[in-house]
């Protein structure tokens, strides 16, 4: 996956955990908190999504890797590759 | 793998395994769902609630995203919360904005004090913990206001079993997320909600055996093998005890399991206390006026977390259902709730046992029929619970209904790292109590547990 699939997975689970925000203009350097209204249960939302549709594993203390889409870039697309993009499931 | 028990935090971490694709059993030792959130019938038509009597906005949320939109749409916000006792008496809206207009307004409380109380709450760090006390925090905020303190922390004891001697930092999470944006309840009542839920379950495809007594969690070489219930073994990989986490590790796996370390901080694991109940159903036909939905109210002239568990306390919660509660159900029943001590009740003999519940029952209807005069002669079933009660029912020890102190809350999230693929959710500490604080402890304990069985199949292949 590059990074704009790694963007677009990412955005994919935060709609299905936010279904009312809009995520169009979200900025890819700024915290995500920042810009959308995500608690604690949502990011343990994001982890659990990435381990039944990608099998990845974030563990505990990685989890604030996560805190941005670049972050996100970053961390993920190393576990990403060759893996298919899966939205809208 | 298994679910022990179908408390809120059981029902709500089987829930989000079965999305992930685990294949659950759930496993419950009485015939309904629910644990404490739970409900019960008596002849004539009344049905009463044990535990619903209003949770944080944040169960909607919640509900939303773990159970289903159906379930989500059923939580209205309660009409009327109300305070009456010798210090105030005032109607609420159970909003921030509210306490900080009433603080001030009713209080006579500094804008400015108040302002720098909230700022401190919201800055309140989980791994930041001063060691501060509840009661410490009032203090240095509102000294000498006795009277402000019982209207920061009464409604939480009711809810969670809260005491001022309790640390400041669980507070401050608790009171951010329930006294912020009103109370709210469940449309339908406790049975329509834990049906919903039951048939969400089936139809992800979790199996459930009521009526199911575990009687031990089987461990070995350090690691969970299976449960064994009606003298069979049921293997598995993974097993989630929503079960109180003194009786996990003492009763359903044993001391031997578990290095003498983490046996002994377990063992100094303070129970939380327990509650009495009364519960009043009206005749058929009968009908009261709307009162409140939710009284708190209290004839001691100072609040002291000791007096609200006391056997013979005036201080107590009054939960009236109307028939907005059951649309369709033209029913009116009301259920009063106080703190209690096991100790107060286990050792009473029959008679006595039954006495004191005769007296309980009848300083309740003098109270109620302060506030809604003609009540008792409306009231056709009155029965009480009393911490024997929750013990016989839950099985939770001595009767707890609100799980452990907040000690409990590092045993419980470090389990499996004693006992690989065993994992505990249910109520420890005050955070992870009542309605929400459960639900949610059920979703983080189901992250860990998958992540345990994802990591599984990763060795195998």
């Amino acid at each position: 996956m590059n990074r704009e699939e790694i963007i677009l997975a990412i955005k994919d689970i935060i709609q299905t955990i936010a279904p009312d925000e809009d995520l169009s203009e979200l900025k890819t350097d700024v915290r995500l908190r920042d810009q959308i209204e995500l608690d604690s249960m949502d990011f343990l939302d994001i982890v659990m999504e990435l381990r039944k549709r990608y099998g990845v594993q974030v563990p505990e203390e990685d989890y604030k890797e996560l805190a941005t889409l670049d972050g996100c870039v970053a961390y993920l697309a190393p576990h990403m590759q060759g893996k298919t993009l899966k939205v809208g499931v | 793998m298994v679910v022990v028990g179908s408390g809120l935090a059981g029902l709500t971490g089987a829930v989000v395994l079965a999305r992930a694709g685990r294949k659950v059993l759930l496993v419950e030792q009485h015939y309904n769902l629910g644990g404490l959130a739970t409900w019960f019938k008596r002849r004539g038509g009344h049905v009463f609630d044990v535990s619903l009597h209003g949770f944080p906005a944040g169960m909607k949320k919640t509900c939303r995203k773990y159970w289903s939109k159906e379930i989500a749409d059923s939580i209205v916000r309660l009409d009327g919360i109300r305070f009456d006792n010798p210090q105030f008496r005032f109607d609420t809206e159970f909003t921030r904005e509210d306490f900080v207009a009433k603080l001030q307004s009713v209080f006579g409380v500094e804008p400015a004090a108040i302002e720098r109380f909230f700022a401190e709450l919201a800055r309140m760090d989980f791994y930041s913990d001063s060691g501060e006390t509840v009661g410490e925090l009032f203090e240095r905020h509102f000294p000498g206001r006795n009277d402000v303190h019982r209207l920061l922390l009464e409604p939480i004891s009711y809810a969670n079993g809260s005491h001022l001697s309790d640390p400041a930092i669980a507070y401050g999470i608790v009171f951010g997320n329930f006294m912020a944006s009103g109370v709210y309840t469940f449309s339908g009542g406790t049975d329509k909600l834990v049906k919903s839920m039951k048939a969400e379950l089936e139809r992800l495809g979790v199996h459930i055996r009521n009526r199911v007594q575990v009687d031990r969690i089987l461990v070995e070489r350090g690691r969970v093998r299976g449960v064994e219930a009606h003298g069979r073994v049921i293997a598995c990989g993974a097993v989630l005890s929503n079960a109180n986490l003194k009786a996990t590790v003492e009763r359903l796996v044993g001391r031997e399991h578990f290095t003498s370390e983490y046996a002994e901080s377990v063992a100094k694991v303070r129970l939380n206390n327990s509650s009495c109940q009364v519960y009043m159903g009206l005749r058929e036909g009968e009908s009261i006026p709307f009162v409140t939905d939710l009284l708190f109210t209290s004839t001691a002239s100072r609040f002291d977390s000791l007096e609200l568990c006391e056997m013979d306390t005036s201080s107590r919660t009054f939960s009236f259902y109307y028939p907005k509660t059951r649309p369709g159900l033209e029913r009116y029943a009301i259920v009063a709730s106080t703190n209690a001590h096991w100790s107060d009740w286990n050792l009473l003999s029959p008679a006595e046992y039954e006495s004191r519940k005769a007296l309980l029952v009848e300083r309740t209807l003098e109270s109620v029929e302060h506030y809604v005069p003609g009540v008792r002669g409306k009231i056709e079933h009155v029965e009480a619970a009393t911490p024997r009660t929750f013990e016989f029912y839950v099985q939770s020890p001595e009767g707890t209904s609100f799980g452990t102190k907040f000690e409990g809350l590092k045993p419980s999230m470090t389990l499996h790292e004693q006992v690989r693929g065993l994992f505990h959710a249910g109520s420890v500490g005050i955070i992870m109590s009542g309605w929400l604080g459960a639900a949610n402890y059920g979703v983080i304990a189901a992250n860990k547990v998958d992540a345990w069985l994802h990591s599984l199949v990763e060795v195998e292949a």
